[in-house]
């Protein structure tokens, strides 16, 4: 026999843990958290099912119905309802759960009007002891006319009953559970009628949804057999009471529930962690301790790793031979890619806490807290999503707004968390306040930890204000609702966060790492050639100077010296030299001016930026690490570059600037037009251009 | 239109769902179970008394008050 691959699609209610059994099935590692809407675009793997027989897996995002509601929603219809579809499933697979079966069975008999073989997981079986519930499941697999994998994709119990039952997927039944065209028997005769080769619960759907797989003519449809907005919105209410009525009718016999057992105690924490006073003051106490981990606790960790760079760099200097690819290495690379391993231990902080907060089933709760305060500033409660996974990167939190019901609360949303304070603008910052902050403590905190916070804060008052002027000025009428799903608490399985923060630091370190070393061996490149005499003749034109001034100047300066004129009269340092004005209000040399610039493509290129420039631009021998070399570099006139004026405007400008390529190719995608993403640049830039201009001229 | 709607419920309350006003729920709602027959729980108030976090139907889910005066009660259901 040959080998065979049988599809199958993973189709469910947002949160029952659809991807947990696709990790089981491919051993794949997508990510999982106990908050709907985690998973927000299809995925796919590959299971093995047997010697001969494989299985590809394919990941949906959750949907309450198969009446799109949202973007995501779309994904499921439009694979479902297209035959020639490559992912078209041969069979299938509807997880649901049993705490919330009655809800996630409302979606499976809708799967089942499709007439495609079906297949039911009942999932997180090792909660039913604890919340008293018994099932029946042959009762069930008679009334809902499929066959039951009842199981724990937690505790790793009945993965081999789904696979033996997706092998055997030509024995499942495609009979529908009911009748739901008994809701307007008389307008669905007639559809019938008119369309006599095509299932009647897909011209349903097609004709009242914004997608059409049936290559029907649609004005036909339209002409014919659409009904008012309202009118349509009855039928489906109606269609959907029918259903529950199927399923309460089907429960009340096939489902036990001891009311004593579910147990008070979800409530009682609802009680603490969603109150008046000790909810905000537990949210704010947990922002503090994410604040406090990031700025000190990692700093051991990165003391380390620093230094490790730096000697790692002398030594590739002093035992390879001498030449331009030991430049490379040594100047180039080693520092742009220390530049960015360094703040591994942050990132991995960062990640830790929010991936530890969605598995919980804390966030839902601080949406609900949020709702009323952010609704003033024109945003949702669920808009807290994006701002606190906007602290690790714009671009998943930007995509993490799509569950937010109302499109002006979603779109002001979106232009607004780029500003929240990334973790690419962390090594900049961490950089610059260890340069112009002492290292003492305030009340038991670290100075430099409280005044990174303070960046924080400030970026989201930032943000919120920015909300506040959007909220007036846009002219969009939307419906607005709001509904949010509350999980009930969970212990955050270990495995799950230790992958998550796993996952999203090798990301961002391969990800950022691939920019910087380009970058970084284009700065080199840049750095040590040079167009003129003035670059190519640097020895003898330092040495001349040297040695007819009348002051006595130590000639074991002059290799240092050299390298200096040199980086001068480089390309690189002509460029900078150029922008030069530019940037002079704000307080920066060139040096400074070609990081900001080529922090455009990404900001965490800022630090592997100037530690190329320095690396250049030294000659010496011994290690000194970036921060060293920035702390000691010096103007004509003696003054310190990184002073604290000038600082200060850096810090401002990297606040607020929009300098992420990324960020404005996902709002485009996202919005679907150029249109925003382009005055999220001009302003956002144009903005910290002003305030840092503001900030150095008061400061200096 | 009446005024017993599940906005006025009180912390604990409970009620049977009498009837929706279709212009106001958005379908999610609806299809989560919040329908005329069912019952309808108000499990706890948000700080500044809005948003509401209803059990409905058996599910878990919090709403705007907005949206849940759209939601009519059986005055005398309410327990
Ligand atoms: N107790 C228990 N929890 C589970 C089980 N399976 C999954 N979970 C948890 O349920 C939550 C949701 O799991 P996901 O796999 O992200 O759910 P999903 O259906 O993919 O969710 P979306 O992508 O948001 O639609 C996570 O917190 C999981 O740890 C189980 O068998 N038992
Ligand atoms: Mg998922």
């Amino acid at each position: 026999m040959t080998p065979k691959i049988i599809k199958v699609a993973l189709i469910g209610n947002p949160n029952v843990g659809k991807t947990s059994v696709f990790n089981q099935l491919t051993g794949l590692n997508q990510q999982v958290g106990n908050y709907p809407g985690i998973t927000v675009d299809k995925k796919t793997g590959v299971c093995k099912i047997n010697q001969i027989t494989k299985a590809k897996i394919i990941d949906l995002p959750g949907t309450y119905s198969l009446n799109a509601n949202s973007i995501d929603e779309n994904v499921v219809i439009e694979l479902l309802l297209n035959k020639n579809d490559e992912d078209f499933p041969d069979v299938a697979v509807v997880v649901t759960e049993v705490e919330n079966l009655k809800r996630n069975l409302l979606l499976f008999t809708q799967i089942k009007d499709l007439e495609i073989p079906t297949l039911l997981i009942i999932n997180m079986s090792d909660r039913m002891k604890q919340k008293g519930i018994e099932l029946d499941i042959p009762f069930l697999e008679q009334e809902l006319k499929t066959k039951i994998a009842l199981i724990s994709s937690r505790k790793n119990i009945g993965i081999d009953n789904i696979k033996e039952l997706i092998l055997n997927y030509k024995q499942l039944s495609t009979e529908p559970c009911l009748n739901a065209s008994s809701i307007d028997p008389e307008y669905f005769n007639r559809l019938r009628k008119a369309f006599p080769n095509q299932l009647l619960y897909k011209l349903w759907l097609v004709i009242t949804q914004d997608v059409n797989f049936l290559n029907l003519q649609r004005n036909e449809i339209e002409n014919t057999f659409t009904r008012s907005h309202t009118e349509l919105k009855r039928l489906q209410q109606k269609e959907t009471i029918k259903r529950y009525q199927f399923i309460n009718d089907t429960l009340k016999i096939g489902q036990k529930i001891d009311k004593s057992k579910a147990t008070d105690f979800q409530s009682k924490l609802d009680n603490i962690l969603t109150h008046k006073v000790f909810g905000y003051l537990i949210f704010f106490g947990i922002l503090l301790l994410i604040f406090q981990s990031i700025f000190d606790w990692s700093s051991i960790p990165m003391d380390f790793i620093d230094t490790t760079f730096s000697k790692l760099s002398a030594f590739t200097k002093e035992n390879l031979p001498q030449g331009k690819f030991t430049d490379l290495l040594s100047d180039g690379i080693i520092p742009g890619i220390g530049g960015i391993v360094i703040f591994i231990p942050q990132i991995a902080f960062l990640f830790l806490f929010i991936s530890v907060l969605e598995e919980s089933g804390y966030m839902s709760r601080v949406v609900f807290l949020m709702d009323k305060i952010m609704r003033r500033f024109g945003l949702s409660g669920k808009s807290i999503v994006p701002l606190i996974s906007g602290t690790a990167c714009a671009i998943p939190a930007i995509m993490s707004a799509r569950n937010i019901e109302n499109w002006k609360e979603r779109l002001i949303t979106i232009l607004i968390t780029p500003f929240i304070t990334c973790s690419a603008r962390l090594p900049v910052y961490a950089i610059l306040i260890s340069l112009i902050i002492p290292e003492t403590r305030f009340l038991g905190f670290s100075l430099q930890g409280l005044t990174l916070m303070g960046l924080y804060l400030m970026a989201f008052v930032v943000a919120i204000a920015s909300a506040f002027i959007l909220n007036k000025v846009l002219k969009l009428k939307c419906k607005s609702y709001f509904v949010v799903e509350m999980p009930s608490y969970k212990v955050p399985m270990f495995k799950n966060v230790a992958l998550n923060v796993l996952e999203k630091t090798k990301a961002f370190v391969t990800g950022a790492g691939k920019i910087i070393l380009a970058i970084s061996i284009v700065l080199w490149f840049l750095g040590s050639h040079g167009p003129g005499k003035d670059f190519d003749n640097a020895q003898e034109i330092i040495e001349t100077e040297v040695y007819s001034s009348n002051t006595k100047i130590n000639p074991s300066v002059i290799p240092d010296r050299v390298a200096e004129y040199k980086l001068e009269n480089s390309y690189i340092g002509i460029i900078g030299k150029t922008i030069e004005p530019a940037i002079k209000p704000l307080g920066y040399d060139w040096k400074i001016g070609i990081a900001v610039v080529s922090s455009f493509a990404a900001r965490e290129v800022f630090v592997g930026t100037l530690a190329t420039i320095y690396s250049v631009g030294s000659q010496s021998e011994e290690e000194a690490t970036i921060k060293m070399k920035m702390a000691e570099d010096m103007d004509s006139k003696g003054n310190r570059i990184f002073n604290f004026a000038t600082g200060v405007s850096l810090l401002l400008f990297y606040a607020f600037a929009m300098q992420c390529v990324s960020t404005l190719a996902i709002v485009k995608k996202e919005t679907n037009s150029w249109k925003w993403p382009l005055i999220q640049l001009a302003f956002m830039s144009g903005f910290a251009y002003i305030v840092a201009l503001i900030a150095y001229q008061t400061l200096k | 239109m009446s005024e017993y709607n599940a906005s006025i419920l009180k912390k604990g309350q409970s009620a049977q769902i009498t009837d929706i006003n279709i212009d106001e729920i958005p379908l999610k709602l609806i299809e989560m179970g919040c329908l005329p027959g069912n019952d309808i729980e108000l499990i706890q108030i948000a700080p500044m008394g809005d948003p509401l976090f209803f059990n409905v139907n058996d599910s878990k889910v919090a709403i705007r008050k907005k949206t849940a005066s759209a939601i009519y009660i059986n005055q005398e259901s309410i327990k």
